[in-house]
């Protein structure tokens, strides 16, 4: 185990803001890609659907 | 097996529904055990401090930008070749993927330039051409989206992906042609690795974390894309009548 606390955890040996900061974006990148991803396949779905409803082939 | 089989969007469409959640569930789970070895096992680096822990990070970033630029240009010269269906929507739904991790590899970057070298940005020649990968990706994305016929949007952003692939030998190479601020590769088949076993171990997982990450995002959005492309079909309709 390298650390003492959760206080020394968080401050990374005085450098906090560079290890959270890139540990950070790279989470807010995966989570953001994710739910685009997420949403652009419910806005297909649905038009889609809405299409399908009035062009019955 | 016929690989045929699996290039039709029909037998492909569902297939990489089964697959996702799987490599999802791999991605997951060596992200935790990667994350664990970068904080909890790995040394302390006796000349940067805490501060190396955002190789664990940046170099997979940095290496899967790189390489799914190269597959995406594979994909792309397949499709231009044989005018796969598939082919050409691989291509497409791998560059917002590449396109993150090119960001994630140059942001990163930045966060260790700053205490390390004392700039977030130098004009380096590896810095410069990682910039230059952000742009191919941005400006493949932005092409395809600016044709309308799917046809012609597909071969246009596949030359602009052949083009551009040259960018990628030159920035792995960068630091050995160019005198960089940038270090030269921690990694080399040709000799040992030049840092601790176990934060090898975590770099190399948290890498085949990024690996599983890029394959099951990939497919869930090749997925999307063709079903937006199939929907006149009859297996496309029975897809959307199957799911309420």
């Amino acid at each position: 185990m390298n650390w003492e606390s959760w206080q020394a955890f968080w401050a990374m040996g005085g450098y906090g803001l560079y290890v959270w900061g890139s540990f950070g974006m790279t989470l807010l990148c995966i989570v953001g890609e994710i739910g685009l991803l997420r949403r652009h396949r419910l806005q297909v779905w649905r038009r889609l659907k809405r299409m399908k409803s009035w062009d019955p082939q | 097996m016929n690989l045929y089989h699996y290039a039709s969007p029909s037998t492909f469409y569902p297939l990489a529904g089964k697959l996702v959640p799987w490599f999802a569930a791999l991605a997951f789970i060596l992200t935790t055990a990667g994350l664990y070895i970068s904080f909890f096992m790995a040394p302390t680096d006796f000349q940067q401090g805490e501060g190396y822990r955002i190789i664990f990070i940046h170099v997979p970033a940095a290496w899967m930008s790189m390489f799914i630029y190269v597959v995406m240009a594979f994909w792309s010269a397949i499709g231009l070749a044989w005018n796969t269906r598939l082919s050409f929507v691989m291509a497409r739904a791998l560059a917002p993927t590449g396109a993150m991790f090119t960001f994630v590899a140059l942001w990163t970057g930045a966060f260790w330039g700053k205490p390390m070298w004392g700039a977030w940005w130098v004009w380096d020649a590896r810095l410069t051409s990682e910039l230059i990968l952000l742009f191919l990706y941005v400006g493949v994305m932005a092409l395809q989206a600016a044709i309308d016929d799917p046809r012609r949007s597909d071969r246009a952003g596949a030359l602009l992906n052949l083009v551009g692939v040259i960018n990628v030998p030159i920035i792995y190479f960068s630091v050995k042609w160019w005198n960089t601020l940038h270090q030269g590769s921690s990694l080399s088949l040709t000799r040992a690795p030049s840092m601790a076993q176990t934060m090898l171990w975590g770099m190399l997982i948290l890498a085949l974390a990024a690996w599983m990450y890029t394959i099951a995002v990939a497919l869930a959005r090749a997925r999307t894309l063709i079903l937006e492309r199939e929907r006149r079909t009859e297996w496309a309709r029975a897809q959307l009548e199957g799911q309420a």
